[in-house]
């Protein structure tokens, strides 16, 4: 991934900057500046809380070449108190355990290295709470 | 609007054609489709395309298609809904016919996957780059996360899942053109190697070769191309959230859903006339969600449809007797156009083994990504 590109999206990769709509209430992320539920562009800024549910997961078998040396690898889609859901790995434990409902703390973390150069990308991944 | 219809179609086998680039398969289903209506000029030409530029490095496939035709000099543009691109190629080539500004025109899918590419990154780049494809999911990945929903909220078990496969290899193996013409058991599906949990090989349609053209003109001037034409009579197209999380309900399709009461609205059709279809099935979890979107099957009934025959040959509703993705093989961009090109033989009666009885009304559905977009087709027999 291009530098630029990786640079404008660390409000939301870095700090879970998400978008709560002002006419609906509908939590948007990573922000956008029209609401999916009712097109306002009245949106305000705001950081989640760094934790949340399991919805659905997979365990990954045969991954993307980045992630090789991961596999096989626990993802989830992930919803947060405020209503926000999100794609993430969930890792420090055994994927099979990985379920709906389980609580995971979302935490910074190395997620891939992009390019010929190896830039270190980073975001968030969940953790199990024990 | 002009009635439209079906008067020619070609397609090559589907496979790994190592022999074939792009463009040979093109000129080789595009020329076969003109031939088979004796047709020598066509007013323009959209052409489904996924992704010749990351799987070839090829764009710009309009004019090069159109050159290697013969035809340099007609209007040609490539389309592109990811999966979705050979139905959404159909989709407006009906509606250049039907709204008459064309009277002849090409409707085509190809894609070349086997020429090196890495084909796990291409086919993810239909899914949300920087949300979902960032973190590692893969393509399948997205569909275990589907399929994994179903069985939370359906019951839905991997037997079910097992059975879709079995039954579109034992229609695959019946037809001349698929990439793999052997039947599988269940046994074999569950044993297979794992590739996302639930998901196992056996559940996944392969990597493949493959171009397919229909020919489309007013159903008023199909006389001169053939004595039987397939008339087009409903076409539908819909997208809902790319990425998984955004949707409310991660066990339903919504474009499928949207897509066939749009296409259904237009025929005057009710999903209980249809008596054949070719659905989605890149991977086995689709088929089941997508047949209980276009209330092919009741809700929730759709994960017993195939153990049961309800959707196999001989069924109430067949469902995929071209052996669908899954054996018939699944070139990203020819996969719409294909499943066009059964339902015309099928309301023909030249399906041959596969052939429906006495079927009259067809339905086609093709979707893109995790079924962020879909397109759906609708044809009646007129012979």
């Amino acid at each position: 991934m291009p530098s630029p590109r990786y640079w404008r999206e660390i409000p939301n990769r870095y700090r879970l900057e998400a978008a709560r709509c002002s006419a609906c209430g509908a939590v948007l992320f990573p922000p956008r500046s029209i609401c999916a539920q009712c097109r306002s562009d009245q949106l305000a800024r705001f950081q989640l809380s760094r934790k949340g549910k399991v919805v659905t997961t997979t365990v990954v078998h045969v991954p993307p070449g980045e992630f090789l040396m991961e596999a096989p690898y626990a993802m989830a889609v992930v919803e947060t108190p405020e209503g926000a859901r999100l794609m993430v790995q969930v890792v420090d434990c055994d994927p099979a355990e990985v379920r709906p409902d389980m609580e995971v703390s979302l935490e910074f973390r190395l997620i891939r290295r992009e390019g010929h150069s190896g830039i270190l990308c980073y975001g968030h991944k969940g953790v199990p709470v024990a | 609007m002009r009635e439209v219809a079906i008067v020619g179609a070609g397609m090559t086998q589907f496979g790994e054609l190592w022999q074939s680039s792009l463009r040979d398969l093109f000129v080789e289903a595009a020329a076969a489709a003109l031939r088979s209506a004796g047709a020598d000029h066509v007013d323009s030409i959209f052409i489904g395309n996924m992704s010749g530029g990351q799987f070839v490095g090829q764009e710009h496939l309009g004019p090069l298609l159109a050159d290697h035709l013969g035809m340099a000099g007609v209007a040609a543009v490539r389309v592109e809904s990811a999966c979705a691109s050979g139905g959404a190629a159909l989709g407006l080539g009906f509606m250049a016919v039907a709204s008459g500004l064309a009277d002849v025109v090409l409707a085509a899918g190809v894609e070349k996957m086997t020429d090196g590419a890495d084909v796990t990154n291409v086919l993810a780049s239909a899914a949300d780059q920087e949300n979902e494809v960032y973190h590692g999911i893969t393509f399948p990945g997205l569909y275990a996360m589907i399929a994994r929903a179903h069985m939370q909220v359906k019951g839905t078990t991997e037997e079910d899942l097992a059975w879709v496969s079995v039954k579109n290899h034992k229609h695959g193996a019946m037809n001349p053109k698929a990439q793999f013409r052997t039947e599988v058991t269940v046994d074999q599906v569950l044993k297979s190697s794992m590739v996302a949990e639930p998901l196992r090989l056996l559940h996944c349609s392969p990597v493949s070769d493959g171009a397919a053209a229909v020919l489309l003109c007013p159903l008023d001037k199909a006389e001169k191309y053939t004595d039987k034409p397939v008339k087009i009579v409903g076409s539908g197209m819909a997208t809902s959230a790319m990425a998984l999380a955004d949707r409310k309900d991660l066990a339903v399709l919504d474009a499928v859903a949207q897509s066939g009461e749009r296409a259904y609205k237009m025929a005057g059709v009710m999903p209980k006339d249809v008596q054949v279809a070719e659905v989605h099935d890149c991977f086995s979890i689709a088929e089941i969600c997508c047949i209980e979107a276009l209330g092919l099957v009741s809700e929730g009934k759709g994960a017993k449809a195939a153990a049961s025959g309800h959707t196999a040959l001989g069924g109430q509703i067949p469902v995929n007797t071209s052996g669908g993705l899954k054996s018939k093989g699944h070139p990203v961009g020819a996969t719409g156009v294909a499943q066009a090109i059964e339902i015309f033989e099928q309301l023909r009666g030249e399906a041959g083994e596969r052939q429906v009885e006495g079927a009259r009304i067809g339905l086609t559905q093709n979707m893109g990504g995790s079924g962020a977009s879909s397109v759906v087709h609708i044809y009646e027999g007129v012979r």
